[in-house]
């Protein structure tokens, strides 16, 4: 006996409404529940993170083909929904991201060059969380999401949710993919956060894939929908318009500061390039689906839009990509220069107070390697 | 099928498929396992030779894999289930150590429990964090597993069906940094016991015991002490739970000494356990204590720094020349 499973890449079931407010045309369109005013400066304001971002993205690609970075998780398409989600956070807010938010660590002023650290292996993740208000990147799928509820807990009781001083009032956001949504963490996280009634938002980045694994591997709902399961709002929304993310996103975040509680929002995307740089794509997907998505770019029609309505022309497109060329060049000479840790600072950090057998292990480790000093100065080899 | 030279990776892939033609009840499950062939293509082409039902792309979730492996098993599969990295294997931690370790017992001998979880582990590959971990003891602390690792293509493609056919549940851990490295591969050979050592390489002067990944670095500073007319015998442990101690002893005893090289920190490390039942047993043989080559009391370094942290070969020797020195 076959056990039938629903879907799959080729027949996927079809799929819900989702809020959108510009098309992939770049026509403005309205939505009952979510508007947008966007002002001139603003629109452009977009386009200029979302090309950056893009920009940032390939050239870590291109350093990660280079041999400079071990590894590179590209962000190639969710730069709608990172860019619309972020620019919606107040600075008091605090994000908890995975591995592939390098758009939102821009809009949280994270120094691109920073992020190649822990890709690079210098370092496991080289910013101040708390400078930023921005968390270490996570690997573990799904973990972060746990914290980002203990932090939304923390908020409340510190008294900074539903005060009405905008300057006060806290949001946490939680990014996290569809796969992760399988993990147990995950939904926990959601229990905690109900239970508690948090101000966090969940944010999924439904990208089609998890790896090499379809929706269909993980749902059989449209994920959103798994919120009321848990007694919260949820809702899916263009992710590849930042317009709508912004709105949608910005509507979640102030629900959670006037303290009324999480929500889940599904930001429907497409993973254009390989999961990482480690992964090879045609091992599992049809191209068709990537062509498919190459007519939903999140850029382009921000781009036909501005155009179009004539605010801006094509001076300010010139500008924008002379400030990427700029930006990319300094990611890749800071790269380039970002020097290998010393060896013996690996035993640093590994607790606050002194502990004897780190510190015994690390006087092992500096006189053995004293041992090799002398010998190498001479050119000679010697254990 | 001829002997021939072929690769861990690929080794395992034929133990495993070897293993589901003999025995319909065997399921492979994890993630990315089944159309991808998984992230280290350990497990190519099995879904599209034995269908969808045997080759199962799980959700992600590690827990919900070892959980499901459980009721699998109860139900009378034998599931071998893959751990992608070993940073990954904790979110299943409390299903192994809770559940799949101690179900047999409690059942009083009246359920078995014959799962496989393969783990690929250990350093080396310039990974980001949570790729390059070597959690095997927290496995071989856990009463109710049995704990192997291979360190050649010949010991992957009979440990993994030898692992299947046991009744226990078996932790496989695979030294993904040598996934590629090549050995011969004779399936009309006999095996070894599953839980064995071997001697990989005789010598008089020194003892010294590794498995996985580090067998190979040991075998190559023996080749460097050789030039150096210092004789080692390297012992591949291949099994950490049970350990063979009798092969081991047997070895101490004729070279009075003996290193335990491992890329898990030496502290509670294997190579602890080994120190204290090999001097409980050797204690009158011994020129010199038992000494120790592992990682530090670190969590796993950014990859600029594994060379540094990982046991190499002239640390290998260092405690060859501290050994000799006593
Ligand atoms: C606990 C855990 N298991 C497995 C992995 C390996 N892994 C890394 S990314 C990934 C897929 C994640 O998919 P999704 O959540 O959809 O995020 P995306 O990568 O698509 O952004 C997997 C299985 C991991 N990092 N953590
Ligand atoms: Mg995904």
């Amino acid at each position: 006996m076959t056990v039938p499973v629903v879907g799959g890449p080729g027949g996927r079931p079809p799929q819900p409404p989702l809020v959108q407010l510009l098309t992939p045309e770049g026509e403005r369109v309205e939505h009952p529940d979510y508007s947008i005013d966007v002002t001139p400066d603003e629109l452009r304001a977009f386009y200029r993170d979302l090309v950056l971002v893009r920009r940032v993205d390939a050239e870590a690609t291109a350093l990660q083909r280079q041999g400079e970075l071990g590894l590179w998780a590209s962000l190639l398409g969710q730069e709608a929904a990172q860019v619309g989600s972020a620019r919606a956070l107040a600075p008091q807010d605090y994000v908890f991201p995975t591995y592939r938010e390098h758009g939102v660590a821009w809009c949280r002023d994270v120094d691109p060059v920073t992020l190649l650290g822990l890709y690079r292996g210098v370092n496991l993740g080289g910013w101040d969380p708390a400078e930023h208000n921005f968390h270490l990147y996570t690997i573990v799928i799904g973990s972060q999401t746990l914290h980002a509820t203990g932090y939304a807990m923390g908020v409340q009781r510190d008294g900074a949710v539903g005060t009405g001083d905008p300057a006060r009032d806290t949001a946490v956001i939680a990014y996290f993919g569809d796969g992760a949504t399988s993990q147990g963490d995950v939904n926990e996280a959601f229990v905690f956060a109900s239970v508690n009634n948090a101000p966090v938002v969940f944010f999924c980045q439904n990208n089609q894939w998890a790896i090499s694994e379809p929706n269909e591997r993980q749902t059989r709902v449209p994920l959103y929908q798994r919120a009321a399961g848990f007694g919260f709002p949820g809702l899916r929304v263009d992710g590849n318009d930042v317009l709508a993310v912004h709105a949608v996103t910005k509507a979640a975040l102030d629900r959670a500061r006037r303290g009324e509680g999480p929500t889940f929002v599904e930001a429907f995307t497409y993973r254009m390039g390989a999961h990482t740089t480690s992964d090879d794509p045609t091992r599992y997907r049809i191209e068709a689906e990537v062509e498919e998505w190459k007519l939903k770019d999140p850029i382009a029609r921000v781009k036909a839009l501005l155009a179009r309505t004539g605010q801006a022309g094509e001076e300010f497109f010139a500008e924008v990509e002379v400030e990427a060329d700029r930006l990319a060049e300094h990611v890749r000479s800071a790269c380039l220069a970002m020097p290998d840790p010393e060896p013996v600072s690996m035993f640093d950090h590994a607790y606050r107070d002194p502990h004897p057998l780190v510190d015994e292990e690390r006087a092992w480790f500096e006189e053995y390697h004293a041992g090799f000093e002398p010998a190498a100065a001479a050119g000679e080899v010697q254990r | 099928m001829s002997p021939r030279t072929t690769t861990i990776a690929k080794a395992v892939n034929e133990g495993l498929r070897r293993a589901m033609e003999d025995d319909p009840k065997v399921l492979v499950m994890g993630e990315d396992v089944g159309r991808l062939g998984g992230v280290f293509r350990v497990t190519d082409g099995l879904q599209k030779d034995f269908g969808e039902d045997r080759v199962i792309d799980t959700p992600l979730a590690e827990s919900g894999i070892i959980g499901t492996a459980i009721g699998l098993a109860l139900r009378g599969y034998r599931p071998v289930c893959e751990i992608q990295f070993d940073g990954f294997i904790y979110p299943a931690y409390d299903q192994i150590v809770s559940q799949l370790a101690k179900m047999g017992y409690r059942s009083g001998g009246k359920l078995s429990l014959p799962v496989v979880v393969r783990v690929p582990y250990g350093g080396g590959i310039g990974a980001v964090e949570h790729h390059s971990e070597s959690p095997e003891a927290y496995f071989a602390h856990t009463a109710g597993l049995r704990v192997v690792t291979c360190s050649n293509p010949a010991d992957a493609y009979f440990m993994t069906q030898q692992a299947i056919r046991s009744d226990d549940p078996v932790m496989v851990f695979e030294p993904k940094r040598r996934y590629w490295d090549k050995g011969e591969l004779d399936p009309a050979a006999e095996p070894l016991p599953l839980h064995a050592a071997r001697v990989a390489r005789p010598g008089t002067d020194v003892t010294v015991a590794a498995y996985g990944p580090m067998v190979r670095t040991v075998l190559e500073a023996a080749t460097a002490a050789g030039a150096e007319g210092r004789s080692l015998e390297v012992v591949d442990l291949r099994s950490l739970s049970p350990l063979d101690l009798d092969t081991l002893v047997a070895s101490v005893e004729r070279t009075r000494r003996l290193v335990v090289v491992h890329e898990a920190p030496t502290f509670l490390g294997l190579g602890a356990e080994i120190a204290a039942r090999v001097t409980e047993r050797c204690f009158y043989h011994l020129e010199a204590p038992v000494l120790r080559v592992g990682g530090f009391h670190l969590p796993y370094p950014a990859s600029r720094l594994e060379e540094e942290y990982l046991p190499d070969l002239d640390r290998v020797l260092d405690a060859v020349d501290r050994a000799l020195a006593f």
